[in-house]
């Protein structure tokens, strides 16, 4: 306790309306240090971010910077006092160039005009010093996510930041990126510099933090030395109970085959095929998983497969029925059901009660309608089953899904479509952006969901989930399946080289 | 040949108002803010011209005062949609009525006329006379302002591409909340490109009355919609709109001609074509796929 932290929040308050996201919370970042910041969605992480980067104003409390208490009305203000945040879902101008996005309001000018030269200079000095491996004059737009987000803390740095603040910098990362990231901060740290790790994935909290502030429901409910915690410890903090996300050994076997895909083509938007001649099979309660980094032709995939893109070549069969030229409402009558990615744009309407969107895509049959005119007891009775099965909160089904956390839309989405009576199931990203413990509830449905023999394909992101889910796992990768594995015997670090088209001639 | 050479400077004389009014649209769009009270501005501007170049007895007073009416109205449509949050199409269109309206207005109060405004006399000085005794320079440029339009394209591309403002202007069209979050003021910004783009219609409506030697009820009579056209056939990019609106001149001036030279067409059809072609290369050529991706949404988000 002898060196003044750089930044340190001091019982900062805020509430929105009744909800108190943060009560009394205090931290304190000291230079050279990666501290973590660690919390169920809706704990209060972002909103404490956010009021120490001057973009909420604290109801109570006091934010000191070198020790000196300061008001930050603006992002300007925070980053006027040495404060740099790298934001969750990035800041960045995808028509401008990196340079032109990392010098955005200060840039440096010659005569009247911008002197580009001087910003791109300034840039690559910046990326060679970190280890930041960019282009200064590529457009941000064609990036890979993993290094827009080196644009955002190039960005951070320029602006002289001495703190860091990252919002879930590892969310939307592969495995290879997330260990590079964690070499930057590392690096970062070394440097002497304060950073802040906003996360709910503990692996790598344990892995770069030195210091671990643990929040719930809005309030700090531990303070630990990484060193003398572990993972399991922090999750339980966390969510304030016990919790397992680990594989378990299941109990029934796979029986007939429910879902085909022979030499599926699926042509995007602009006419070139994102899937090109995949072939799979999934049977009654199994769990089949495909992986791979994002834009390989996963939502094509599952678009082609739920009938919202028409195929260009190839079969979908479900339950022996080729539906590859059937819609929508016909591949759902026949037992196929769909958990979409985006859960906001394509899952859910946001504005429309929780009870109506419980009963969307089984609208038009009882109990929801009956001749064309909607029952709202009946409406209402499967809202109230969904909403206790799931344990949506909060409890109330008039409310616009809109109102509620990530987790809990999420929560109303996979379990609509999971009691619609499906023989089939395809999950898109099912715990995107959702806590831990959410996830835990949306893992042990899908879970429930295969003993019950329903043909499971889950399609995700994270590993680690589908690692702990699936039975088989298929790597996409500009397309096709280049690898396929049984999961039992895969790690993280096997799905990697696969997932960047390692082993794949060009 | 000469026909030849009195259809392009026609169509260059034509297309200046909707240069000017087209390049202001484009900087106002590039910003994010929807701009279809370009009309508006033109309106405005022409009025504002006339009337002080007739009190006054100097056209190029009546310029000063056509370039604060046009920023007039720009300012305007900022407050309403920066400050009040309104929908930037209604506001624009009640701004156009309000032109209208205005011009009628002030006819009626000042001139006691339903129609029309008195003679002002136009930008043609001593020296523009020697211009226009050049051979083909002469019938090009008609007068200065048509000149001042086409050097306006590249100085406005170059405050686009080229200098801080422009860069900012930019980012707070595509995604504000990145450059807020780099200190950029984003409503200030915004209002720097509505006040530019007044200033640009303001010499739009200058030229208009000039032209004319006088003011006429609703003399714009749809060209800030043309040059609303024109933004989107440019892709919101100076030198393509400026083309854009070159195009539209030059159908225009096309129909004058063929008018003119009454080769067995009915006149009203001739009259329609640069309508009609407008339509046609709007459906051909534009997309929108290039907008700006903030255009048209209120700052900050939320409510």
């Amino acid at each position: 306790m002898t060196v003044t932290p750089l930044l340190e929040a001091v019982e900062l308050s805020r509430a929105y309306g009744a909800c108190v996201a943060n009560e009394r919370v205090s931290l304190a970042l000291r230079a050279g240090r990666i501290h973590a910041l660690v919390g169920e969605n809706g704990a209060g992480k972002s909103t404490l971010c956010r009021m120490l980067f001057g973009l909420v104003r604290p109801d109570a409390g006091r934010i000191l910077v070198d020790g000196r208490a300061v008001t930050l009305r603006s992002p300007r203000d925070a980053m006027a006092a040495g404060l740099g945040m790298v934001h969750q879902h990035f800041m960045l101008v995808d028509e401008l160039t990196v340079a032109q996005n990392v010098v955005l309001g200060r840039e440096p000018r010659r005569g009247g005009r911008m002197d580009l030269a001087r910003a791109e200079a300034e840039t690559a000095e910046l990326a060679a010093r970190f280890g930041l491996a960019v282009d200064p004059r590529a457009p941000v737009g064609g990036l890979a996510v993993g290094v827009q987000q080196r644009v955002e803390i190039l960005k951070a740095l320029h602006g002289g930041a001495r703190v860091l603040l990252l919002d879930e910098p590892t969310a939307v990362l592969t495995a290879q990126e997330v260990d590079a990231l964690l070499a930057v901060l590392r690096r970062l740290r070394d440097e002497g510099r304060a950073i802040l790790v906003v996360t709910h994935k503990l692996p790598e909290v344990m892995a770069v933090s030195d210091e671990v502030t643990v929040l719930r429901q809005g309030r700090v409910v531990g303070r630990l030395d990484t060193a003398a915690t572990s993972a399991v410890a922090l999750s339980e903090l966390m969510v304030g109970r016990h919790v397992d996300l680990s594989r378990r050994p299941r109990t029934t076997t796979p029986a007939e085959e429910r879902l085909r895909v022979e030499d599926l083509v699926v042509r995007g938007p602009d006419g070139r095929a994102r899937v090109n001649g995949v072939s799979l099979s999934v049977r009654a309660g199994e769990v089949v998983g495909i992986a791979g980094v994002e834009g390989n032709g996963q939502a094509e995939l599952v678009e082609g497969l739920c009938g919202a893109r028409s195929p260009a070549s190839g079969r979908v069969v479900l339950c022996g029925q080729d539906v590859s030229r059937a819609s929508v409402r016909r591949r759902r009558d026949a037992g196929l059901c769909h958990v979409p990615e985006d859960r906001l744009a394509q899952g859910l309407v946001p504005a429309m009660a929780v009870a109506d969107n419980a009963v969307l895509g089984v609208h038009h049959r009882a109990p929801a309608s009956r001749g064309g005119v909607l029952r709202r007891a009946g409406i209402a009775a499967a809202a109230q089953a969904l909403v206790r099965a799931y344990d949506v909160r909060p409890a109330d089904p008039a409310l616009p899904v809109a109102a509620l956390s990530g987790g809990n839309q999420q929560k109303v989405l996979v379990g609509r479509e999971l009691s619609a009576g499906p023989r089939v199931v395809i999950l898109a990203q099912p715990t995107r952006g959702v806590d831990v413990g959410a996830m835990e509830r949306i893992h042990a449905a899908i879970l429930a969901a295969r003993d019950a023999g329903l043909a499971i394909l889950l399609v995700s992101a994270e590993l680690t989930e589908l690692l702990a889910l699936s039975d088989v796992i298929h790597v996409l990768y500009r397309g096709r399946i280049v690898h396929t594995v049984d999961a039992a015997a895969a790690t993280v670090e096997s799905l990697g080289p696969p997932m960047l088209g390692a082993g794949v001639a060009a | 040949m000469g026909e030849l050479l009195a259809v392009l400077a026609g169509a260059l004389r034509i297309s200046t108002p909707y240069t000017l009014a087209a390049l202001g649209g484009a900087l106002s769009e590039r910003s994010g803010v929807v701009n279809i009270a370009l009309e508006a501005g033109l309106l405005m501007g022409a009025l504002a011209h006339a009337v002080v170049a007739h009190a006054s007895g100097s056209p190029w007073l009546g310029l000063l005062a056509a370039m604060a009416a046009g920023v007039a109205v720009m300012a305007l449509h900022a407050a309403l949609c920066l400050h009040a949050r309104a929908n930037h199409i209604i506001v624009a269109v009640g701004l156009n009525l309000l032109a209208v309206g205005t011009g009628r207005f002030a006819l009626k109060a000042l001139y006691n006329s339903a129609a029309n405004g008195p003679r002002v006399d136009g930008f043609e000085t001593t020296w523009w006379h020697a211009v226009q005794e050049l051979p083909v320079a002469g019938t090009v440029a008609g007068t200065p302002l048509v000149l001042v339009a086409i050097l306006l394209v590249p100085a406005v591309a170059f405050l686009v591409d080229r200098t801080v403002l422009g860069l900012r202007i930019r980012a707070v069209g595509q995604h504000p909340a990145a450059a807020e979050t780099q200190g950029v003021n984003v409503l200030r910004v915004r209002w720097a490109a509505l006040l530019l783009c007044g200033l640009l219609c303001g010499l739009g409506g200058a030229y208009l009355a000039a032209d004319q030697h006088q003011f006429t009820q609703g003399m714009s009579a749809g060209r800030g919609f043309i040059a609303v056209s024109a933004v989107v056939f440019g892709q919101w990019r100076p030198a393509r709109v400026w083309v854009g609106c070159l195009l539209f001149g030059l159908l225009e001036s096309l129909q004058i001609s063929l008018q003119s030279s009454s080769v067995g067409i009915p006149g009203q059809l001739v009259q329609m074509l640069p309508y009609a072609m407008t339509l046609v290369v709007l459906a051909l050529a534009a997309s929108r796929a290039n907008a700006p991706r903030a255009l048209g949404q209120p700052w900050p988000a939320g409510r």
